[in-house]
C-alpha cells in the first residue's frame, strides 16, 4: 500500500453499514505505547482485568449509531435533589449547534418546568448515559425523544404519588409549574416529594417504562419556542470554561513533536536537550514524542530543541493536491465502472458527461483540539473537546491498557466541531504527557497542527453521465462518487434508468466526517449537472427540475424558494455580469432549496443574495434553527469561494487562516431564510443539510453571470 | 402547514461596500475574498519550528481590568499566554497565533490588539482590559448585553474577541454605519458563522436597533 490511508471511513461492501453509520465512522490515530511497568503492577494489584486492544485495522472501522445505549434507568436520565432541583443527564455534547437549549427544552416540556429550572449535565462519562455520538443530526430525532420519555416518566411518577396521597383518579391530576395539582383543591406535590417517598425512589431506580405519555404538540409550551442558549451569560462574560481553559493545580503545558511530513517515521530521538529546560519533562514512546513545561513558551522553546534532536525517515511517494484527482481516479477500487445504459445513450436526443472535483477542506473550528489530562492513582480524568465522549474513553482505555471504568472523560461545551472532532488523539496525547510528567497537562493544538493533523473533509471525484429524450426527459443517469461517500449519492429525480455508486480509493490525506459530509459533494455535482442538462434540453432550470420531481417535501421547498426569490422574473431579468442560480437537495430526512444571485466582474465572483428554504419537520427552536441555517449557508460559501487544502511532499502548504481564507464579515451576501414548520411531521436535525444547496446554487448562477460552468471547487474564473 | 419567515435581508451584506471597506487599509487594490485587511495573499507556510523565546525573566507592570499587576516574564512572551497562564484570565482565547482570527483580542489603552502576537513587554505601564473586566457589579457591559440579547454566538469561542473589538469600535465611533462595523470586525472570524446575529448585536449596542426589534 503506497499511501497512508486506504478507506478508513467506508469499509467497502460492509452490508451492515447504513447511511448513518457511515456518517459517524471516524478514523482513530493508533497509539502503541509501551506498557507502563508501574501501571501494570497497579492495575493487576487492583484485581482488574486488562482491556485488550482491538486489532489495529478494526479500530478505525467501528461505527456507532447516533442513539447509543441510552439511560438504563430513570435515575440515569435525571436526578431529583432533596430540594427538588432537577438535573437531566445526557451523553450529547454542545459545540455551538444548540443541543443544550434544545435538550433542556425537551426535559422542561415533559417535566412542566421552565427551561431555567432544569439543569442539563452533558457528556461526563462518569455521570451520564451513553446517548451515542453527537453526529449525523441524531440529537433531534433520537435524544430529544429519549429525554422526553424519561422526563415524562418522572412526571407520571409525581401524578401517581399525588393520586395515591389524595386518593383520587390520576386523570384528575395535572402537573403545572413543576407541581401536581387537583382542580378545586389547594394541595400540591412537587418533585422534591418524590425523593422522600420510598416507592417513588424505587421507581426511579427502575428502567424507564415503555410508553409514558408524551405531551402532545398542541399543548407544548416550551418545545417549538425560541429558547436561548442556557449558558449565554457565561459566553459573553468569558466565564464559561472551554476545554482549553481548564486549569488544574500544578498543571503543565504540553507540546507534541510532529513528523516533518505525513508518514515519516521517528527513527531516533535524544531527549536530553529538551529535558535541560527548566521544569520540562520530555517523553518518547514508540512513534509518540512530546513534552510538558511550566508555560506554553517554555514548552515551545523545548520543542525546538527536541525537534533538532529527532531523526526521521520520510516516505518518498507522496502525491499532491495538483495531482489529487488523477490519483483518486487511478486508485478507485475496481476502476470507475462503465455506464451500463448504452442503449439509452445511443437512442438519446442529448447525452452529457462531466467530471466534478471537490478538494479537501478543513473544519477549522475556532477552538483547536484541546485536552487536559490528570492521573490519580491509576485513574485518568480528561477534559477534552469531542463529539464522541464514550468513544474517546475507549480510545484512552485502549492506549493505556486500563479498564474503561478507570477513565473519566468530561466534555465541557466546546468551541466548534462541525463533524471534525470525533476522535480522541489529543486526549491520548495529553494523557501520555501527564503520565510522563506526573502532573496534570494541558495540551492545545496550534492552528497549524489543527490544519495539518486533524481529519479533513474527503475530497471527491464525481463522474456523471445522463441521456435525454426529445421531450427533455431523463432516460438514464449514471453517477459515481470516488472517495467522499454515499450520502445523497442517489438522485431524487425521476429517471428512466439510474445507477449511482460510491467507490473507495486510496486517500492521500486522513479524512473523516464533516458537516453533511458526502452530501456536500454529491449535491454540488448533481445540481450542477442538472443545470447543464436543463440547458441542453432548452428548459428553465427550475422547470426542468420540477418536471423530474414527484409531489413531496423536496418539491415543496424548491417551489417555495423559487417563489420567495421571484425566480420567474429574476432568472430572466438578470443579465451578465449578474446571474441567478437554483439548487435543492435532501439529506438525513430534511429538505433544502436555495436561490443565489451573483455578480462576476474582472474575473472576481461575489455572491450578493442567497434565498434559502429549509424544512426538517416540526421546528423545535426556531431561533436556533435559523442560526444553524444561516451558519450553514455562510460556512457553505467557503468551499465554493475560497477554501481548499493544498498539499505536496507530505506537507500541508496552507495550514493557516492567512493562506486558507474562511468566510468573514466582508463579502457576505444578503441572506433570506425561510423555515417551513411541519407540525404534522416528526422533527429531524437541522444543523447539516442547510449547507448542501448553496454551493451548486452559486455555481449555477456563475454560468448565467459569466457563461462559465463551475465543475471544480473553489471557483476559479477565467479572464 | 405554516411558514415562519424567520429572517430576511436587513443586513448590509451583499451591498457593494468593498470600495469603502478596503480603502483605508488595503491600498486601493481589489480585496481577495475573505482575507482580512493587511493579510498576505501568497501561500504561506508557517514555520514549523517554534520561535525561540528569551528565557530571561523581567518584571512588567500594568493595569489590568482596573487593578495594578506586576508579572515576572520573559519580555517577548505573547501577552495572550501571560493573561491565560500566569493570571488565569482564560476568557481571552487562542485561535490562530498569527493575528488572523481575533479570538485573542484585548484592549490595550482602549484600542484593540491581538494579544497572540503582542509581546507582554509592550503592555508595560499601560492599561489592559479583557473580557473579564467589562462587566461592573453584576451588570453586563452594554455590548455584552447586546450580544446576549441577539444570541450573537453559537459555540461562543470567538465571542470575547468580538465583544472587545466592538467596544473598541464604539469608543472611537459611537454611531458606526454598517460598512464601518463590517470593516472593524473583519479581522475576527466566527467559524460557526453567526455573522448576521453579531452584526445585529453591534447595531443594537450602537443604539441602531429599536427595542424589541
Amino acid at each position: 500500500m503506497k499511501a497512508g490511508h486506504a478507506n478508513p471511513l467506508f469499509p467497502a461492501g460492509d452490508p451492515t453499514a447504513s447511511e448513518f453509520d457511515e456518517e459517524l465512522v471516524f478514523d482513530c490515530v493508533p497509539f502503541h505505547f509501551r506498557p507502563s511497568r508501574r501501571g501494570f503492577v497497579r492495575t493487576l494489584g487492583a484485581g482488574l482485568i486488562l482491556a485488550l486492544p482491538a486489532p489495529a485495522q478494526d479500530r478505525g472501522r467501528r461505527s456507532q449509531r447516533g442513539g447509543g445505549g441510552g439511560a438504563a434507568t430513570l435515575a440515569a436520565r435525571l436526578h431529583i435533589a432533596d430540594d427538588g432541583t432537577i438535573t437531566v443527564f445526557t451523553g450529547k455534547v454542545e459545540c455551538g449547534q444548540g443541543s443544550r437549549a434544545e435538550l433542556t427544552q425537551a426535559a422542561a416540556e415533559e417535566l412542566r418546568l421552565s427551561p431555567s429550572q432544569v439543569h442539563l449535565l452533558m457528556a461526563d462519562t462518569q455521570s451520564v448515559p451513553d446517548d451515542g455520538g453527537t453526529a449525523g443530526s441524531r440529537s433531534t430525532p433520537s435524544t430529544v425523544p429519549a429525554i422526553r420519555a424519561g422526563c415524562a416518566a418522572a412526571r407520571e411518577l409525581l401524578v401517581r404519588l399525588a393520586a395515591s396521597r389524595w386518593d383520587v383518579d390520576p386523570l384528575q391530576i395535572e402537573v403545572r409549574a413543576g407541581e401536581a395539582r387537583q382542580a378545586g383543591e389547594d394541595h400540591r406535590l412537587s418533585y422534591a416529594d418524590l425523593v422522600s417517598d420510598a416507592d417513588s425512589a424505587a421507581a426511579l431506580a427502575q428502567a424507564i417504562p415503555d410508553g409514558p405519555r408524551l405531551t402532545p404538540m398542541d399543548r407544548w409550551e416550551v418545545l417549538g419556542q425560541s429558547v436561548s442558549r442556557p449558558n449565554g451569560a457565561g459566553l459573553v462574560t468569558g466565564s464559561h470554561t472551554y476545554p482549553s481553559d481548564i486549569q488544574r493545580p500544578g498543571m503543565l503545558y504540553g507540546r507534541v513533536l510532529r513528523p516533518p511530513a505525513f508518514g515519516a517515521r521517528l527513527v531516533s530521538l535524544d531527549l536530553a536537550a529538551a529535558q535541560a529546560f527548566d521544569g520540562v519533562t520530555a517523553v518518547h514512546d514508540d512513534q509518540f514524542a512530546g513534552l510538558a513545561g511550566p508555560t506554553s513558551a517554555s514548552a515551545a522553546a523545548a520543542l525546538s530543541a527536541l525537534a533538532a534532536a529527532a531523526v526521521w525517515e520520510e516516505r518518498g511517494d507522496h502525491t499532491s493536491s495538483d495531482a489529487l484527482f488523477e490519483h483518486l481516479r487511478e486508485h478507485a477500487e475496481g476502476g470507475i465502472p462503465e455506464n451500463p445504459f448504452r442503449a439509452e445513450l445511443d437512442g438519446a436526443s442529448h447525452t452529457l458527461r462531466q467530471s466534478y472535483h471537490v478538494p479537501y477542506v478543513q473544519h477549522c473550528p475556532m477552538e483547536p483540539r484541546s485536552a487536559v489530562a490528570e492521573w490519580d492513582d491509576g485513574r485518568l480524568t480528561v477534559w477534552t473537546a469531542s463529539q464522541m465522549p464514550f468513544r474517546v474513553r475507549g480510545e484512552l482505555a485502549q492506549a493505556f491498557r486500563i479498564a474503561e471504568d478507570r477513565v473519566r472523560v468530561i466534555i465541557p461545551d466546546f468551541g466548534g466541531g462541525f463533524g471534525g472532532k470525533h476522535s480522541g488523539e489529543c486526549a491520548v496525547e495529553a494523557a501520555r504527557l501527564a503520565q510522563a510528567a506526573g502532573k496534570p497537562v494541558s495540551l492545545q493544538w496550534t492552528r497549524e497542527e489543527e490544519f495539518t493533523w486533524a481529519q479533513f473533509r474527503p475530497a471527491a471525484l464525481i463522474e456523471a453521465e445522463a441521456s435525454l429524450d426529445a421531450a427533455g426527459r431523463l432516460t438514464s443517469w449514471h453517477f459515481i462518487n470516488v472517495n467522499s461517500g454515499r450520502s445523497a449519492v442517489d438522485t431524487p429525480y425521476r429517471t428512466g434508468k439510474a445507477e449511482s455508486a460510491f467507490l473507495g480509493t486510496e486517500a492521500p490525506l486522513r479524512h473523516g466526517s464533516y458537516r453533511a459530509l458526502a452530501s456536500t459533494a454529491n449535491v454540488f455535482a448533481r445540481e450542477c449537472f442538472m443545470d447543464e442538462l436543463a440547458f441542453l434540453a432548452g428548459q428553465d432550470p427550475l422547470e426542468f427540475r420540477l418536471a423530474h420531481l414527484e409531489e413531496g417535501r423536496l418539491r415543496d421547498v424548491l417551489e417555495e424558494a423559487a417563489r420567495r426569490f421571484d425566480w420567474a422574473s429574476r432568472s430572466q431579468e438578470l443579465t451578465p455580469p449578474r446571474g441567478a442560480g437554483i439548487a435543492c437537495g435532501t439529506e438525513k430526512g430534511s429538505f433544502v432549496a436555495a436561490c443565489a444571485e451573483v455578480v462576476v466582474e474582472a474575473s472576481t465572483l461575489r455572491v450578493t443574495h442567497v434565498c434559502q428554504v429549509f424544512e426538517c419537520g416540526k421546528v423545535l427552536n426556531p431561533a436556533n434553527l435559523r442560526a444553524q441555517v444561516q451558519g450553514s449557508i455562510i460556512m457553505g460559501l467557503g468551499p465554493i469561494l475560497s477554501e481548499e487544502t493544498r498539499f505536496a511532499g507530505g506537507k500541508i502548504l496552507n495550514p493557516a487562516f492567512s493562506s486558507y481564507p474562511v468566510p468573514r464579515f466582508a463579502g457576505l451576501p444578503q441572506l433570506e431564510i425561510h423555515l417551513l414548520d411541519r407540525p404534522d411531521l416528526d422533527s429531524v436535525g437541522g444543523g447539516e443539510t442547510p449547507l448542501i444547496a448553496v454551493a451548486p446554487a452559486v455555481a449555477n448562477a456563475v454560468f448565467r453571470a459569466a457563461g462559465q460552468r463551475v465543475r471544480k471547487l473553489p471557483v476559479r474564473l477565467e479572464a | 402547514m405554516s411558514w415562519i419567515r424567520i429572517f430576511s435581508g436587513n443586513t448590509p451584506f451583499g451591498l457593494d461596500h468593498r470600495r469603502d471597506l478596503w480603502k483605508s487599509e488595503y491600498s486601493g487594490s481589489p480585496a481577495p475574498l475573505f482575507l482580512p485587511p493587511g493579510s498576505r495573499t501568497a501561500p504561506v507556510v508557517m514555520n514549523t519550528e517554534p520561535q525561540e523565546t528569551s528565557q530571561t525573566s523581567t518584571t512588567i507592570s500594568f493595569t489590568i481590568n482596573g487593578e495594578k499587576q506586576t508579572v515576572a516574564s520573559s519580555p517577548d512572551r505573547p501577552l495572550l499566554e501571560v493573561l491565560r497562564e500566569d493570571l488565569g484570565l482564560t476568557g481571552t482565547k487562542y485561535g490562530c497565533g498569527e493575528t488572523q482570527c481575533g479570538a485573542c483580542s484585548v484592549l490595550l489603552d482602549q484600542r484593540r490588539v491581538f494579544s497572540c502576537r503582542t509581546p507582554v513587554s509592550q503592555a508595560d505601564g499601560r492599561e489592559i482590559v479583557t473580557i473579564e473586566g467589562l462587566s461592573r457589579e453584576d451588570a453586563l457591559h452594554p455590548v455584552q448585553q447586546a450580544f446576549l440579547d441577539e444570541d450573537a454566538y453559537q459555540c461562543g469561542y470567538c465571542t470575547p474577541g468580538m465583544i472587545l473589538t466592538t467596544v473598541a469600535l464604539l469608543a472611537e465611533n459611537p454611531r458606526p454605519d454598517d460598512a464601518q462595523i463590517v470593516a472593524a470586525l473583519n479581522g475576527n472570524i466566527c467559524r460557526c458563522c453567526s455573522y448576521p446575529n453579531i452584526l445585529r448585536a453591534v447595531q443594537r449596542a450602537a443604539g441602531g436597533l429599536p427595542k424589541g426589534d
